[in-house]
């Protein structure tokens, strides 16, 4: 199992400084705290839970010259799985979802999901091709540039150790705010 | 009776880029005339994805429409609040009005009890279009909402084939 941090330093430490990256949840939570935020990052607090996925997708399309990484939960996944077809149907070749997958709900209180499924054979049977899965931080860390670079739309499931308690992530300033500035930077 | 000509002649008119949509009997036949228009459509599997998709492209400096029936609105709802309301996105919307011209096929239907009171409490700039011949109202209610920088809503009248 991978800490939810080595699951998303290497993450930080590859991002070129045109990706976009989105993080909802205790991803969002875990990414504040690894270092300060880019002008391109999307922490999606407050959220609409599960929509973290279709936020990424649109900002791919409308940016087909820009990857865009969007770290999502197993339940944010699991609430909105059909937009894994939406995603495969529309393909972005310039879209990455990592799904830390830890099998539970770990902002609420780490209460278990309804089911844990084969996240990685749902993405396959959505028809998208490359689908990667990783369960030790140094193996991921080796390869994420590796898997980043393959044509998207890619998923990558991590299998990531919970931790119940960590407190849930906190909005780091005005939404609306964050969408302006967010939108500017995707304009230059 | 409203076309799908028409409409792709009016969203060509706004300049719209990209169609995010879950078709109905009415609105679904607009699809191929959208198409043929030169915008994108997005076809979702549930409504939800189709504000939050909306909100991506328009982040990514798209311009782009979500066209969803009355019922996926009822559906939607947690993605609407966040996308308008919290990251106050200014998408707009094409709801269709399910069996407001004919009741025939479901008779009863409670989405006439339930549209309207619920797109208020969404607090949205709503502009009703009850016939083809106010497909033109559309563009002037979307530039108006873009120029305020808030979303907005055509409401349009379905049941009539």
């Amino acid at each position: 199992m991978i800490a939810l941090a080595d699951a998303l330093t290497p993450v930080r430490n590859a991002r070129r400084d045109d990706d976009v990256v989105v993080t909802t949840m205790a991803a969002a939570k875990v990414w504040m705290d690894l270092g300060p935020a880019h002008p391109l990052d999307m922490v999606f607090v407050p959220s609409c839970m599960g929509h973290a996925t279709s936020y990424g997708l649109g900002i791919a399309l409308a940016q087909p010259g820009r990857r865009v990484i969007v770290c999502n939960g197993d339940g944010s996944m699991l609430m909105s799985l059909g937009s894994l077809v939406t995603i495969a149907s529309q393909s972005p070749p310039n879209l990455v979802v990592i799904i830390m997958d830890n099998g539970v709900y770990e902002v609420t209180g780490a209460q278990p999901l309804p089911a844990r499924p084969d996240f990685a054979a749902l993405a396959r049977a959505t028809g998208i091709a490359s689908v990667h899965c990783f369960g030790d931080a140094a193996e991921w860390a080796g390869a994420m540039e590796r898997v980043l670079a393959q044509r998207g739309p890619t998923v990558v499931v991590l299998d990531v150790e919970p931790v119940p308690g960590r407190p849930a992530p906190k909005s780091p300033g005005s939404a609306s705010e964050r969408a302006a500035a967010l939108k500017r930077a995707l304009a230059g | 009776m409203i076309t799908g000509a028409g409409v792709a002649d009016v969203l060509r008119s706004m300049a719209i880029s990209h169609v995010v949509t879950v078709p109905d009997g009415t609105i679904g036949r607009w699809e191929n005339d959208i198409e043929r228009a030169g915008i994108r459509l997005v076809r979702v599997c549930r409504e939800g994805e189709a504000w939050t998709i909306a909100g991506g492209l328009y982040l990514g400096g798209a311009a782009p429409l979500v066209l969803i029936q009355c019922t996926g609105l009822f559906e939607s709802g947690d993605a609407l609040r966040n996308t308008l309301h919290e990251w106050k996105l200014p998408i707009y919307a094409m709801i269709g009005y399910r069996s407001y011209l004919n009741q025939d096929n479901l008779p009863g239907d409670t989405s006439l009890v339930f549209t309207e009171p619920i797109l208020a409490a969404w607090r949205l700039d709503v502009h009703f279009i009850k016939d083809s011949g106010q497909l033109g109202e559309i563009a002037e209610h979307y530039r108006a909402c873009q120029a305020a920088s808030k979303p907005g809503v055509a409401l349009i009248a379905e049941g009539r084939s």
